[in-house]
């Protein structure tokens, strides 16, 4: 046996790291020798260029191994292989694994046992423009479609509930009353005091250089009532409440539960969508008139301690600035709003995909979709109001 | 794949969750090249135990001792790397289900490992061809089989080369034949990786085709009855419970037909 100098691939260092050396045995095999600790943290040793260790052995036909100085092998010892075997059978060289240790063999077998699934493997050339354009717009008409449906769907399941069929557990309305009104009542307080405060802080500013700082009042009452006491509600909820309707949705469809509820003749529009959206048409008006008299409180605050008002005279401007018609233009608005947040969660819920993946792109779309029609439809219902004249 | 290995012992072991003891007193050892067995009837305390092994639950009393370390005694940074020497395959596979394949497999080797992104490839193709699933990379979790999640699942655990390696119910959801596979597969782990390999299950079939030692926690008396190879257990029964549960039965239904 006789080493070829200078054409190792890896010059062995120390005892430590990855060797590997070359040796002619006979007449026509290449000895591939093995030794020193294998591991893929120290990184993967580069396979030798086989053809040009034959040539220097004079055109061999063969490899084999001597692993006795193999200390400790893992991973990197496999990928090594795999890629010395692959230019072995470019190089169309017999390859005598003997010399290798049994579960390496054992290892390179089950690697090959089965075979690559080449028609499995994605393509990952981007399809042409207009096979994109024309999957998008497919992809929109169907989504159109299932909203449609879903819509369709929830419609009909209320008529079952005014005529009295609708199936679903009463006690489950309950729970979503309770989680949808008394539990959102310290955030609702929260963001519409803030949002008095902020508006009768803008009006305040402006109207001292009038010295009419008593409209403050007005404008809160009126901006509260007509406007931001339903908007300022709605958006909170659509955070809140229709995010939870879209991820518990969600989740039950990747646990099957839906399919379980459909198997046994039970609609999961009726059962789980109709009790979330009764609750939240129930308790959106009632969160609007609070978030319109948390905001008065708020705008009150700023009359009393900056602009010097009396509390009294602040009431009783308030009193005079609102009537029934911004109260009920408010109210109206939040019971529309309260159909589109639950909605879009229950409907985004019910469509979400079967992964948990899937129920956070659900949760996202689920609010966006909400704040989005709640937007349109209040500018809506601002031209509507309009044309009557309210 | 490494010289050390991975011994086992578990010592005065009590789990609880709060007040409520799921299993006490547990004493036992996992050898070098076992395939272990944790077995017992459903709600014994079998995946709480392997919780305690992989250290995602502390034990309430006793402990867990991996060659001369205490995995709860030592400090954290021993504990974390400890933990990578175990390669654990969840019941459901757990697979990041938004990642591909490929990336759930390589995962771990970018985080503890500094090879280049073409090392890692070929590293994520050799553990996917192993457990059968060479050309799956691109795919996600969710657009294969069941029994496809937990080979990749296995492929995932295996990424590390760990010197032990878990698995929970790995035969449940999956047809005779998978299963049966997985198991081949699971013998064939150990003889070529000489890796210690603990496996939570109720499956009598899996219990006697691969495991070579065992333990029966029992869940009315809450804590383990027998211990020791599947087939002597079988053989040597002693403990009714073990044997009615070894025989599905039958050993009990013999009993009151005599």
């Amino acid at each position: 046996m006789t080493p070829l100098p200078g054409n190792t691939a890896v010059v062995p260092v120390a005892s430590d790291e990855p060797q590997i050396s070359f040796s002619i045995r006979g007449a026509a095999t290449l000895l591939i020798h093995l030794g020193g600790v294998w591991n893929i943290a120290a990184g993967l040793p580069t396979p030798p260029d086989l053809g040009k260790e034959l040539a220097a052995v004079g055109g061999g036909r063969q490899i084999a191994f001597d692993a006795q100085d193999l200390k400790a092998w893992d991973s990197s010892l496999l990928i090594f292989l795999t890629a010395l075997f692959a230019g072995a059978e470019q190089e169309r060289l017999e390859i005598d694994r003997s010399g290798l240790p049994e579960g390496v063999v054992k290892l390179l077998a089950l690697a090959s046992a089965v075979p690559e699934k080449k028609d499995a493997r994605k393509s990952g050339v981007r399809a042409p423009l207009l096979t994109r354009i024309g999957a998008r717009t497919v992809e929109a008409a169907s989504a159109t479609r299932r909203m449609v449906s879903f819509l369709g769907e929830t419609t009909l399941a209320f008529g079952r509930l005014l005529l009295g069929r609708a199936r679903f557990r009463r006690h489950d309305l309950v729970l979503f009353l309770q989680e949808c009104g008394a539990q959102a009542l310290p955030i609702v307080s929260l963001i519409s005091v803030l949002v008095g405060l902020i508006l009768a802080f803008v009006g305040a500013v402006q109207l001292k250089l009038f010295g009419a700082q008593i409209y403050v009042a007005d404008l809160v009452g009126i901006g509260m009532t007509r406007e931001m006491g339903a908007m300022m509600a709605a958006i909170i909820m659509a955070g809140r409440t229709g995010a939870a309707y879209a991820a518990q949705l969600g989740t039950m469809q990747v646990n099957e539960e839906i399919d379980a509820l459909q198997t046994l003749g039970l609609s999961p529009v009726e059962f789980l969508v109709l009790p979330r959206t009764l609750a939240l048409i129930l308790m959106m008006p009632l969160l609007c008139i609070y978030a319109d008299f948390m905001g008065i409180l708020g705008g009150g605050l700023i009359g009393v301690m900056m602009l010097d008002l009396s509390p009294v005279a602040y009431f009783i401007q308030t009193q005079r600035a609102i009537t029934l018609v911004h109260l009920s233009a408010g109210v109206i608005k939040s019971v529309v709003f309260g159909v589109i947040i639950a909605l879009s969660g229950c409907m985004r819920g019910m469509q979400c995909g079967r992964s948990s993946a899937a129920v956070g792109e659900a949760t996202t779309s689920a609010v966006v979709t909400a704040i989005v029609f709640i937007i349109v439809f209040d500018g809506l219902f601002a031209v509507i109001f309009d044309v009557l004249g309210v | 794949m490494s010289e050390s290995g991975g011994h086992i012992e578990v010592v005065d072991l009590t789990m609880a969750y709060g007040d409520f003891v799921i299993q006490r007193d547990l004493n036992f050892t996992i050898n070098r090249g076992d395939i272990f067995i944790i077995m017992g009837g459903s709600g014994c305390g079998k995946s709480t135990l392997l919780r305690h092994l992989v250290g995602l639950k502390e034990p309430a009393r006793g402990m867990v001792r991996y060659g001369e370390t205490s995995f709860w005694e030592a400090e954290p940074e021993v504990r974390a790397s400890l933990m990578r020497r175990f390669g654990i395959l969840y019941q459901s596979g757990a697979l990041w289900s938004s990642m591909t394949l490929a990336e759930n497999v390589a995962l771990p080797l970018t985080q503890y490992t500094s090879l280049h992104a073409d090392e890692i490839k070929a590293l994520v193709g050799l553990k996917l061809a192993l457990v059968g699933l060479a050309g799956f990379e691109e795919f996600y979790p969710s657009e294969i089989s069941g029994g496809m999640r937990k080979r990749a699942g296995l492929a995932r655990a295996m990424a590390l080369d760990p010197d032990i390696l878990f698995f929970d119910e790995p035969s449940a959801g999956l047809d005779p034949i998978s299963a049966r596979r997985l198991d081949d597969l699971i013998v064939e782990l150990r003889d070529s990786l000489g890796a210690t390999i603990v496996v939570v299950t109720h499956e009598l079939a899996s219990i006697f085709a691969i495991g070579n030692n065992s333990v029966f926690l029992d869940a009315e008396s809450r804590t383990m009855i027998a211990s020791g190879d599947p087939h002597q257990l079988l053989h040597e029964c002693e403990n009714p419970v073990v044997c009615e549960f070894l025989t599905r039965g039958e050993a009990k239904a013999a009993g009151s037909m005599s």
